[in-house]
């Protein structure tokens, strides 16, 4: 069972890929600017694939239910997967009430990121510590990652908007954000491809450090430890020295992760620079040119007005209900309570905005790039800088 | 204040920016707008239409969006910098927390206390956001819920010229006739408008409710921050911890000694790769030990009758119940969770009184840690005497013998020894892994013989009162959030304008649904698609 669930899992992952180039084609292949667009053969067999495909992840998602005994939500691995799900469960929603492949091409590249992020993780099921054995473990965490699936949906549109709106002519601080943007995707790509790697090739380095309470502890790191721990003693023969030592109070395990993804992110970055010879961002552009900008606006709005509920049911109230009966307190201030908070607040925020004129187009683009970050800041670094009670995740 | 008629005949109130009832735009410098702002429907919003008294000016500073926008951006900024490091209700109680801070993160630490972010939540500067955001939500609210109402509800079928070609869509069309008026109505009609006819003129109109999504979602929200306000009330709220040993019976806190508790026996089981699923096993090899199940096999026990203080209670079995973690046992307004535990705290203790030289065993004593006996009688003239009892022994700084706690954690003790030989006794001072000799010339010794230990589970006492509130406006604003989110209200006038039809459309979201409505419905009549007004507009 275990088995068939991580291959229904790869198989989705291997479609959604394919799909994203068919999505691809569907674009470059579209030559008449009808107002009333028919989705040609390439993004019907895109959009085919992308149901396929995530009808095997679905697949994955119950077989690996039936393994556990319990909802796989229950770890960084699982609920990152799942996240990724969402996306492409939300798009496929999305697509169909808009049939914009445009949409897929920005979107499912985002959910393999996703997943194959997740995939970084310790991927074996593990038991249920006994705070998470509730029902409302698959209630709370399925419906969050939905509600901020449907709101990453704002992020995909609201990037096609500024790949097309910004003047990629003269470099300006607006080309400068947006490649941000597409640097932090690539950083994550780099982060994937370096930790695939090193643990393709099996690399270990056993450490012993000194803590901050001056005790001597043990750790293993997966990638050459370019940062070592605080007055670190290298055991594995053979393996990488560390350049520089850290003060005990940071934990220099994942520092080093963190600087090996920068470093191959940065390697990537102009390697495709170096290739298409101009922003990422302007690359892009000849793709988005069809595309009217006022239904991409549209889109990105209805999916934060679709998934703001959602997300609050989900993380908020569902969060308040299951924190009552397991932590005994509704609202403990708790930092994945607090980002929750933000994000709801920040997606209050924009809905509010919108009321306003001058609002719309652009700046609601770039929000809905903020909010994506703040919502990958409450799945990255909440859980795994920020300690908290939600950190058996990590 | 003046009242502002209109050419049709209604009075609108002062501030009006367009009819209520046809839309003919009362001020002349609007005529120039090519489109006109639908935005509540141009009534006569308070904010926009007094600012003279310093009620006018809070009143308006509290109704912005743009106010209330930027409380929200504040308060989300500041909630972020409570999570840079953990607030004082998660630091360990091994220090206090002026000393953690700099302890643990150096001088950045240092500076995060004396801000009093430590403590952020509750500083009175969160607290004044959270009340200014609850009194933006208010005003706002009243602002434009009532005069959007109004217009709302006196809105006519029949608009001005400049209304309708002052709508984001809008196309002229050849004239209908009666018949295709009545085809219109009936697709409009299936498509769920709700349609108004007058003088061939029509007014198809739905999800107006939508429109009070966001109000209704405010209020559930005024609700949800009362209720949380609530909590300052006394007797609304406990939250108390009780810590309970094996075997041991305790009353209830805050039950006005009602309620009383008995722990039979505190559980810790682990997963066990022999025993549970398989599937753990790759998991449990690579993280070690993952604990299952923490759970107080409690009975719950209720006071009988009257006591006078001192008297021991009545007591009777109410119910017996298995506390684990997400099973709270629930009784009246209470619920007891199971929190924490100590593992094998002493409970006994158990010595030998031997003669020193010879090593002769004189009898056995054991004492409870808890409530220790004072006196031991021995047989053949010997017993010993619990002059002094220490259960967390150390010394103070005058290295006097004291203790720090009331619980066993290094118990010692001062025995006196009565024996024949020595009828006044003789002292002797004896604690874990040490027995501190007072005497040289004593002649018996108390060895140490064994102990007992049991666990000791640790509860949370909860009552609050204020959840009912807190749900309440939990669910009013999820009713309302939906209301806003998921419906549209849109609207469609058709008219008959000098020899030509006019379609003239709105809807206060999903302009792509609507234009897509609006062709489905023109499909196969002589009307032509409206223009989407909007997108000329931002070429000029």
């Amino acid at each position: 069972m275990v088995t068939l669930s991580s291959n229904l899992l790869y198989i989705a992952f291997i479609l959604y890929l394919i799909a994203t180039l068919f999505f691809g084609g569907a674009i470059k292949a579209k030559k008449s600017v009808g107002e009333k667009q028919s989705t040609n053969a390439w993004g019907k067999i895109a959009i085919i694939l992308t149901v396929i495909g995530f009808i095997s992840q679905v697949g994955y998602f119950i077989t690996r239910w039936i393994a556990a005994g319990h909802a796989p939500v229950s770890n960084l691995f699982e609920f990152t997967t799942f996240f990724g799900m969402a996306l492409v469960g939300a798009f496929i929603v999305i697509y169909f009430i808009y049939k914009t492949p445009l949409l897929g091409l920005f979107t499912l590249p985002v959910a393999i990121l996703v997943i194959a992020y997740a995939s970084m993780f310790p991927r074996e099921i593990s038991p249920l510590i006994p705070a998470l054995q509730s029902d409302w473990l698959h209630i709370h965490v399925t419906t969050a990652a939905l509600g901020e699936a449907i709101l990453a949906i704002s992020f995909a549109a609201g990037l096609i908007y500024l790949v097309k709106f910004v003047d990629q002519t003269k470099s300006s601080k607006r080309t400068l954000w947006l490649e941000i943007v597409f640097f932090g995707l690539v950083t994550t790509l780099g982060f994937v491809i370096t930790a695939s790697t090193f643990s393709a090739l099996d690399y270990q380095a056993e450490f012993t450090w000194v803590d901050k309470a001056g005790k001597e502890v043990a750790t293993e790191y997966t990638m050459p430890a370019l940062v070592g721990p605080h007055k670190g003693e290298l055991l594995t023969e053979g393996a990488f020295k560390p350049l520089i030592e850290t003060p005990a109070i940071i934990n220099a395990k994942k520092l080093n992760t963190v600087i090996w993804s920068f470093a191959s992110g940065i390697v990537l970055y102009f390697l495709l620079r170096l290739i298409l010879r101009k922003r990422i961002a302007a690359s892009l552009q000849p793709l988005v040119k069809n595309i009217n900008l006022d239904l991409v606006d549209e889109i990105s709005y209805r999916s934060v007005l679709i998934g703001f509920p959602v997300f609050t049911l989900g993380a908020l109230i569902f969060a308040m209900i299951w924190a009552q009966i397991a932590w005994t307190r509704f609202w403990g201030w708790d930092p994945k309570e607090v980002w929750a908070l933000i994000t709801w607040l920040f997606y209050a925020a924009f809905l509010h905005l919108r009321l306003s004129k001058g609002w719309h187009g652009e700046k609601s683009a770039w929000l809905a790039v903020i909010g994506f970050v703040i919502i990958m800041f409450n799945l990255v670094a909440v859980n795994l800088v920020i300690a908290g009670l939600h950190s058996y995740a990590g | 204040m003046k009242e502002v008629k209109c050419e049709c005949g209604h009075v609108n109130p002062h501030g009006t920016v367009f009819c209520e009832a046809c839309g003919k735009l009362t001020k002349e410098q609007e005529e120039n707008k090519n489109l006109l702002d639908m935005r509540y429907e141009g009534s006569a919003r308070r904010s926009q239409t007094y600012n003279k008294s310093v009620i006018d000016k809070v009143w308006n500073f509290f109704s912005s969006v743009k106010v209330g926008v930027w409380l929200i951006v504040i308060t989300l900024s500041a909630s972020a910098v409570g999570t840079i490091l953990p607030q004082e209700m998660y630091i360990p109680n091994t220090m206090p927390a002026s000393e953690y801070y700099a302890d643990q993160y150096g001088w950045m630490g240092k500076l995060y206390y004396q801000l009093g972010f430590h403590n952020l939540y509750s500083s009175w500067w969160y607290l004044i956001l959270i009340a200014s955001i609850g009194i933006s939500l208010v005003i706002c609210s009243l602002d434009r819920v009532i005069p959007l109402y109004k217009a709302l509800k006196r809105q006519r079928v029949t608009r001005h010229e400049g209304f309708l070609k002052r709508q984001r869509v809008f196309g002229e069309s050849p004239s209908l006739n009666q018949d295709e008026i009545e085809d219109i109505k009936q697709k409009l009609v299936k498509k769920r408008y709700n349609v108004r006819e007058e003088n061939g003129n029509l007014l198809a109109e739905k999800g107006r409710f939508s429109r009070w999504g966001p109000y209704v979602n405010h209020v559930g929200l005024i609700i949800f921050l009362f209720g949380a306000m609530l909590r300052f009330i006394p007797g609304m709220y406990v939250d108390k911890v009780l810590w309970i040993r094996e075997g041991e019976t305790k009353v209830i806190p805050e039950t006005n000694g009602e309620y009383y508790l008995k722990n039979e026996e505190f559980i810790l089981d682990i997963y066990d790769k022999e025993k549970d699923n398989e599937a753990f096993d790759k998991a449990l090899d690579r993280v070690g030990m993952v604990v299952k199940n923490y759970q107080s096999n409690v009975v719950l026990l209720q006071k009988e009758g009257d006591t006078i203080p001192g008297e021991k209670p009545e007591l009777k079995k109410i119910k017996e119940y298995p506390i684990q973690v997400n099973k709270p046992l629930k009784f009246e307004n209470f619920a007891l969770y199971q929190v924490d535990y100590k593992l094998d705290e002493l409970s006994k203790m158990s010595f030998k009184l031997t003669k020193k030289d010879s090593d002769q065993s004189l009898g056995d004593i054991t004492i409870n840690l808890i409530e220790p006996e004072k006196e031991f009688n021995l047989k053949n003239g010997y017993s010993v005497e619990l002059k002094s009892y220490f259960p967390d022994f150390a010394f103070d700084e005058n290295q006097e013998p004291t203790t720090k706690s009331r619980v066993p954690n290094n118990p010692a003790f001062v025995f006196n020894v009565i024996s024949p030989e020595n009828p006044e006794g003789e002292m002797s001072f004896v604690a874990i892994q040490q027995t501190i000799d007072p005497g040289e010339d004593n002649l018996y010794k108390m060895s140490f013989n064994g102990i007992e230990t049991r666990n000791v589970s640790a509860l949370t006492v909860r009552k609050d009162l204020t959840l009912w509130t807190i749900a309440f406006g939990g669910l009013i604003f999820m009713i309302g959030v939906i209301q806003g989110a998921y419906w549209n209200h849109r609207r469609i006038w058709i008219q008959q304008i000098g020899g030509t039809t006019w379609i003239a459309a709105h809807t206060n979201k999903n302009w792509h649904g609507i234009k897509r409505e609006i062709g489905q419905l023109i499909d196969g009549t002589k009307l032509t698609e409206p223009m989407d007004q909007s997108i000329n507009e931002e070429k000029e």
